[in-house]
């Protein structure tokens, strides 16, 4: 609605009252951008979403429970279990210590407010701030006054960014995005003016973005790219320089001061650009000293020695040094991004990862709706006056949209170039086409800029549009076009971003909306049923929502970074009973958790997710576990009567299925999920016991048996105790699993 | 802008040598990759064409003697003394060791990052540079200069361990 209020905006003469409107319009965008942010919160409840944001949520209130000084230190034996984890050396602290200022502030100012609803309404506040911070890069982008309007509210309510901003999803893209659109904008600022001050306000905000999210190394390799390519037009001025030393200088250091970043800035090649960068640029500069200094004659000879030798021996220097090892070669994650077949390949945990996958075309069109084809036409205006901004945009468009088809979650990355262009094109079109709205001092203002804006190739000036007939046909369509992408975006809001994967919600017959709260069922089972100790092993997917919510200490969970331990579990889930259940006697495993949505057709669960676990675990063990002997002969991934030997004698299946059958009647039992018939006769369990099961059995705990107190081992005392109940059958099973024993 | 500093202090035709190896260490103030950067501009340049270079070294002398106003040369000086400060600290990293990190990071960071400001102060405040920064006087230089310094030698102290 704010996009159709810029119009009238143009008209008022007087500058205040322009103002006003701008500020009174930018309010109500922010205010949009929240509230749509809040339909999560209407459905459902204030919770937190999904897994990373658990792990936040406890990190946050184990930050205001006991002080910023011991969660710098803070080592979490939860977590990892043999090993525990350096918490507080190996996160982005940046969020957490946002959301525990803000409590404080609060607290002072007498306004008591629970911690967990400022992490749930940290989201969509920083949303509000992102759309504003949109509206000052684009402003600085144009001289149009409605671009940066418009881009705020795309900004606001685009899909691609309300995906990771939801109320409840407090995870670290919550404020960075915020950071990262406000560090472009000060990099703009002070590459304009050439400015000290500027330059060291984008370095701090910088480091609060590196602080913040892992993705900074996308500033960190941007900015470079934009100097490089300013450099390589022949657009070096002493206003670049400024700026780009002030800010490597400054950002630099204060990216080193967190932790988790400590030497890495000069140590990895992802931050080697903007090393190689800085450096070039003193050379750059240097020799523009020189060359106002000498003649030109001899200006070329000090040119090309200085130039060859320095780029010769800068960039032997930098092969010998990652030889050497002095330098660490690019990580995984970021071979993935040049090659998306290389994780699958090499790393089956980041492949593993649903958001590592490249995007499907259809996502963009989702996310972004008609932006994206807006965007090629702002890129394009920006070739229109090509100035050092403009050459900014082309760049982040360029790096931005490869690496969002690279990876799903980058498109959080693409997605305010995306606004920004988007919004140029768009207010280029209105611009041209209102005209005839507005009252005369506006036609006077909007000529000069025409005649600015035209193509660097047309002589004839750029006169209007004389037709009112064509003026009403493309406003009108633009409008239409407008109106469909705001009701897209609260469409896509609340269909498909605002599920808080912890609860999930399904309609009954009458239409009426049934939750399905089986999650939180479960780890509340674990919280009063289990000892305070008791570690419960699940795949790691659920780590950081058992830490979060059951407050059980977990073998893996999402940090994923020990894959051999993560291989360990996978491992336990994959073989036979009597091989997991050493493995689980000496990680002094409790419980064990599984997900299951047979019953209800929750298509998440461990069983499709257990081909992964067999895959990271054979990477670890090729020997002991085949990912082709979950297979069958032709080739199929079954687990009804057709599934193979080692598929039903995994730990996995058997308690997944476990009893499954008993719910139905003879013959009848069904997957699904996967759409099967089960068969009648389940697997049998020797080494665990069935602990609690959910209503609607989405989640599994077992109990890990202890040793038996005669010696014998499990499967015997379990024949044993079976056969005291029922004769027949169970002696024959029992007999069985002797055998394979 | 590194010329200035060389060329302030030893006799002119001293300064052939001297010159582009202290230029490259001050102005190529990479931590690892500057120390190979510094040598090769000497020595390329002493082979291809000597008597060239030693006009082309004497032109910048000259012209910097004559063109560069007193505050400017102050400054200067100061550009040389933090530059042969980060080549001590440097010196001593290769020769003695890296052990305190930090420190030496730190340190060396405090020295580039206080190299690049002083010559963007420089910059900022030359007549000849009035027209890209219209709206920076030597003021607002100087203000600006100050308050990165300040936050550049927190980070740095806070660094330090």
């Amino acid at each position: 609605m704010a996009a159709k209020t810029q119009g009238p905006a143009v008209g008022y003469t007087t500058e205040s009252t322009r103002t006003l409107l701008r500020v009174v319009i930018l309010c109500f965008i922010a205010a949009a951008a929240i509230s749509s942010r809040l339909f999560s919160v209407i459905r459902f409840e204030s919770i937190i979403h999904e897994f990373d944001p658990w792990f936040n949520f406890r990190a946050t209130k184990y930050l205001v429970a006991n002080g910023f000084h011991k969660f710098w230190d803070w080592f979490d034996d939860r977590t990892w279990h043999p090993l525990g984890r350096v918490t507080g050396g190996t996160l982005y602290p940046g969020l957490m210590v946002t959301s525990g200022a803000i409590y404080h502030a609060l607290r002072t100012l007498t306004i008591p407010v629970d911690i967990r609803n400022i992490c749930v309404l940290l989201a969509p506040a920083c949303s509000g701030l992102t759309a504003f911070a949109t509206y000052l890069l684009t402003n600085e982008m144009t001289t149009s006054p409605s671009a940066g309007l418009l881009a705020a509210v795309f900004m606001g309510i685009a899909p691609g960014y309300i995906s990771r901003s939801v109320a409840g999803s407090y995870d670290n893209e919550a404020i960075a995005i915020f950071l990262l659109v406000f560090t472009f904008y000060l990099w703009i600022k002070a590459l304009k003016l050439g400015s000290m001050l500027w330059g060291a306000l984008c370095a701090l905000f910088y480091g609060y973005m590196v602080a913040s999210w892992g993705g900074y190394a996308f500033i960190t390799c941007l900015l470079p790219v934009h100097a490089l390519v300013l450099i390589a037009m022949g657009r070096y001025s002493t206003r670049l320089y400024v700026s780009y030393t002030t800010w490597y200088a400054l950002g630099t250091l204060a990216s080193m001061q967190i932790p988790f970043v400590g030497f890495l800035p000069i140590k990895t090649s992802e931050h080697m650009p903007a090393l190689g960068i800085f450096g070039f640029i003193q050379l750059i500069g240097f020799i523009q000293y020189v060359r106002s200094a000498i003649s030109g004659r001899q200006f070329q000879t000090f040119l090309v020695t200085i130039l060859v030798a320095t780029f010769g021996l800068g960039l032997l220097g930098l092969v010998a040094l990652t030889s050497l090892g002095y330098v660490a070669p690019w990580s995984g994650r970021f071979y993935s991004l040049w090659d998306t077949g290389y994780a699958k390949i090499h790393i089956p945990i980041i492949a593993s990862v649903s958001e590592h996958q490249p995007t499907a075309w259809p996502s963009f069109f989702f996310d972004l709706n008609f932006l994206i084809w807006l965007f090629p036409a702002g890129v394009y205006l920006c070739f229109q006056d090509l100035k050092d901004e403009h050459v900014f945009v082309v760049v982040y468009a360029l790096f931005g949209s490869y690496f969002a088809g690279v990876m799903v979650r980058l498109m959080l990355t693409l997605t305010p170039v995306v606004c920004v262009a988007a919004a140029m094109a768009a207010s280029q079109i209105l611009d041209t086409y209102l005209s005839w709205k507005s009252a005369t001092p506006v036609e006077e203002q909007e000529a000069p800029k025409k005649v600015k804006g035209g193509l660097r190739g047309s002589d004839k000036p750029n006169v209007g549009i004389y037709s009112n007939l064509t003026k009403v046909m493309v406003s009108g369509s633009m409008l239409v076009y407008l109106l469909m992408f705001v009701s897209h975006c609260t469409w896509v809001t609340s269909n498909a971003y605002s599920s808080p994967s912890v609860v999930l919600a399904s309609r009954m017959p009458d239409g009426s909306q049934h939750i399905i709260d089986d999650y939180r069922e479960a780890y509340q089972w674990l919280r009063q049923n289990t000892k305070e100790d008791a570690k419960v092993m699940s795949w790691w997917d659920y780590g950081y929502q058992i830490g979060g919510m059951a407050d059980r200490p977990t073998l893996v969970d999402n940090n994923t970074w020990n894959n051999t331990h993560i291989a360990t579990v996978g491992k336990a889930m994959s073989s036979r009973e009597e091989v997991s259940y050493p493995i689980m006697r000496q990680h002094e495993v409790d419980y064990v958790l599984v997900v299951f949505g047979a019953l209800l057709g929750y298509s998440g669960d461990d069983i499709n997710k257990f081909l992964w676990m067999v895959r990271i675990a054979e990477g670890i063990w090729p020997d002991e576990v085949k990912e082709r002997d979950f297979f069958t002969p032709q080739g199929e991934y079954r687990v009804d009567e057709g599934a193979t030997e080692t598929m039903k004698n995994s730990l996995m299946y058997k308690m997944s299925y476990y009893n499954y059958a008993s719910l139905f009647p003879a013959g009848q039992a069904a997957d699904r999920v996967r759409g099967v018939r089960i068969p009648d006769q389940g697997p049998v369990l020797n080494t665990l016991e069935e602990a609690f099961t959910s209503e609607n059995w989405i989640i599994r705990i077992y109990k890990v048996k202890d040793l038996d107190n005669i010696g014998r081992d499990h499967a015997n005392a379990a024949a044993f105790e079976r056969g005291q109940k029922k004769k027949k059958p169970t002696k024959k099973r029992g007999a069985r699993v002797l055998r394979v024993d | 802008m590194a010329p200035k500093k060389n060329a302030a202090q030893p006799a002119p035709s001293a300064a052939a040598t001297s010159q582009s190896s202290t230029t490259a260490a001050g102005s190529v103030p990479a931590p690892v990759g500057a120390a190979p950067v510094s040598t090769p501009v000497s020595a390329p340049a002493a082979k291809s064409a000597p008597a060239n270079w030693d006009k082309v070294l004497q032109n910048i002398y000259s012209y910097y003697m004559n063109e560069t106003p007193q505050r400017t040369k102050l400054i200067d000086v100061f550009l040389v003394f933090i530059a042969v400060v980060g080549a001590l600290q440097f010196l001593y990293c290769i020769l003695a060791g890296n052990y305190p990190f930090n420190a030496f990071l730190s340190g060396f960071g405090a020295t580039v990052g206080q190299f690049v400001l002083t010559i963007s102060l420089r910059i900022q405040t030359a007549a000849a540079n009035k027209s890209d920064f219209p709206e920076v006087s030597p003021e607002r230089a100087f203000a600006d200069y100050v308050v990165c310094s300040l936050i550049l030698h927190f980070f740095c102290v806070n660094f330090i361990n």
